[in-house]
């Protein structure tokens, strides 16, 4: 298995990843050896196993659907780059 | 018993020494925070040092000791893998999207440690986003080994392996995905102990793998591990995998008397990869354990050899869903001057992610693209159910299974950096307990031209009881956990 540039190039967009073009031909290289090391999984049989849901075999714990967490919105913006008036700002959208 | 200086102390000891009041949580932490100081310009094992908020938690602990509601860990100073969430203090997670994430909240087992009374000394030095065998991923620069300053100490929790190997702290935290608790143990001479998939909480704890990502410990000793263990495992409602089994006495059951075990060895982990005097220190391990009355028996463990292909699909998947949320709007990194959305995510991320990163999202992104699902995603996540099945077979005939941590002891800085595939290859013996969600450990076992190597000791489901015992009783009749490198004695 082997990615070309432009293989990598739709990852990237994908990925939302910008790569600039003097990384494209290392990284199209790792990652055809990163899926080369991978591909051994397609000659192992699996036929009739179920895949893995649960390293321990148990389902997911359901909680009661009732409210337990208080609003804490200015203490979670402190973190942000950019707010105004309890809103995060972004680069415009829609032209 | 031997007169070690304080730093040398195992956890149990110091804490035997605060109640005997010996020394004070006071003295014991600018000890620690003196060494950091003096000592870690070399190492570069901490992000963040906190020694204001250290010092002002000794004196309370102090307080407590002498108010009679001491625990076992009350005045005991450690550190915590930048991993962990750590309310008012950066954590990073070793990358730049988090150089300037001060968190609003602590991870349940920082919270569970504080409730116990530790001392939280600083935020150690890790693998960008726990993703490396090396600590060389680091936006903060790689960690070197105290054993040889031109070696790595592991990773991904390097910075917790240095300074804990070091003597810059008692115990540290760590997490382990694929290895990165044992790994790093192994190559620093200390004990390292990944418990049960679901045993300590993964409640603020950044998640990398959320299928594989456990918490466990960096100690001296299996005593140490069982010390902290006991305060970081239990149920936490913010887990949604968190298990309800009630936590055993870890700290009393290994106490217990030596009964008889049944010890499998996997013969295909003594394969040509491994170092042949690391195997001889692992094979000579095994020995003792059998003069201790043990049963060494080998066992089949037919598909462990897909371990690592496996793990790199179902890693990086995770992380690829895991790692979306760094876009730059909410916390964390965000690119200057871009004109419309889709170039600020993408210049956000490609500033805030290394290169290491963006090759783990960038496989992940590509086995859950359409049209690959089922060839990559869900092939893997069947070849993990057959491992987890020969697992399961062979504990139905031995009580622990035991066989190399690493491949070889630490290797130069700069040597397997370049190369993915080489540096993913240093977990091959350990991504088969994450993969099956098994408690593993690494014990020193002896050293390869002067440098710790580890035996690694693997058990049932929840049997962490059994394993933390296997290694004290081992440590009892060893010394290897006891030794210290000479420039930080």
């Amino acid at each position: 298995m082997s990615l070309t540039p432009e293989d990598v190039k739709k990852l990237c967009a994908l990925a939302r990843l910008e790569i600039g073009p003097d990384e494209i031909r290392d990284l199209s290289a790792k990652l055809s050896d990163i899926m080369r090391l991978v591909g051994e999984l397609q000659a192992q049989d699996t036929q009739g196993v179920d895949p893995m849901a649960h390293p321990l075999e148990r389902p997911q714990r359901l909680r009661p659907d009732a409210v337990t967490e208080t609003n804490a919105r200015d203490l979670y913006q402190a973190n942000a780059p950019l707010v105004e008036q309890g809103l995060y700002l972004v680069p415009k959208v829609i032209e | 018993m031997l007169k070690r200086a304080m730093h040398e102390k195992t956890l149990t000891e110091l804490s035997d020494a605060l109640a005997a009041k010996q020394i004070s949580a006071r003295e014991l932490t600018e000890h620690y925070l003196g060494r950091i100081e003096q000592l870690d310009a070399d190492l570069n094992a901490f992000v963040t040092v906190t020694a204001e908020q250290a010092l002002a938690q000794a004196n309370a602990a102090d307080e407590r000791r002498a108010g009679g509601t001491a625990t076992a860990l009350t005045g005991i100073p450690i550190a915590h893998k930048d991993i962990f969430c750590t309310t008012g203090i950066k954590t990073s997670c070793g990358s730049r999207m988090l150089d300037n994430f001060v968190s609003p909240y602590n991870a349940s087992i920082v919270a569970k440690l504080e409730d116990a009374g530790v001392v939280m000394l600083g935020k150690t030095n890790m693998d960008e986003f726990a993703m490396g065998s090396s600590n060389e991923t680091s936006f903060y620069g790689p960690v070197r080994n105290p054993w040889d300053l031109e070696r790595v100490p592991g990773g991904s929790s390097g910075g917790s392996a240095a300074a804990v190997a070091a003597g810059l702290c008692g115990g540290a935290t760590g997490t382990d995905t694929g290895g990165s608790i044992r790994q790093p143990a192994a190559l620093t001479g200390l004990t390292g102990l990944k418990p049960t998939y679901g045993r300590a909480s993964r409640y603020g704890m950044i998640a990398f793998a959320s299928s594989l990502d456990q918490a466990g410990t960096l100690t001296r000793s299996a005593a140490d591990a069982a010390l902290l263990m006991q305060t970081m495992a239990g149920f936490d409602a913010n887990d949604s995998t968190s298990l309800a089994d009630p936590v055993p006495d870890y700290v009393t059951e290994i106490e217990s008397p030596w009964e008889k075990l049944r010890i499998g060895v996997p013969e295909n982990f003594f394969d040509d990869g491994l170092d042949a005097e690391n195997a001889a220190a692992v094979r000579a391990s095994l020995d003792v354990f059998e003069k201790l009355g043990a049963t060494i028996k080998s066992v089949q463990l037919e598909h462990v050899h897909l371990s690592v292909p496996v793990y790199y699909v179902v890693a990086p998947a995770e992380a690829s869903s895991n790692l979306s949320r760094y876009d730059g709007v909410r916390f964390g990194h965000r690119a200057e001057g871009a004109d419309d959305l889709i170039e600020f995510y993408m210049r956000t991320r490609a500033e805030g992610f290394g290169a290491e990163v963006k090759r783990r999202i960038l496989t992940g992104t590509y086995v859950l693209s359409a049209g690959y699902y089922d060839a990559y995603y869900l092939q893997a996540q069947k070849a993990r159910q057959l491992i987890a099945e020969d697992f399961k077979r062979a504990f139905a005939d031995v009580d622990l299974i035991a066989g190399p941590t690493t491949p070889t002891p630490a290797f130069p800085i700069g040597q397997k950096v370049g190369d993915p595939i080489e540096m993913y290859l240093n977990d091959i013996y350990t991504i088969g307990a994450n993969l099956a969600g098994l408690p593993a450990m690494s014990i020193p076992c002896g050293f390869v031209s002067g440098l710790p190597v580890g035996l690694q000791l693997i058990a049932p489901h929840l049997a962490e009881g059994r394993l933390l015992k296997a290694a004290h009783h081992f440590q009892l009749h060893t010394d290897w956990h006891r030794q210290v490198p000479e420039a930080y004695a």
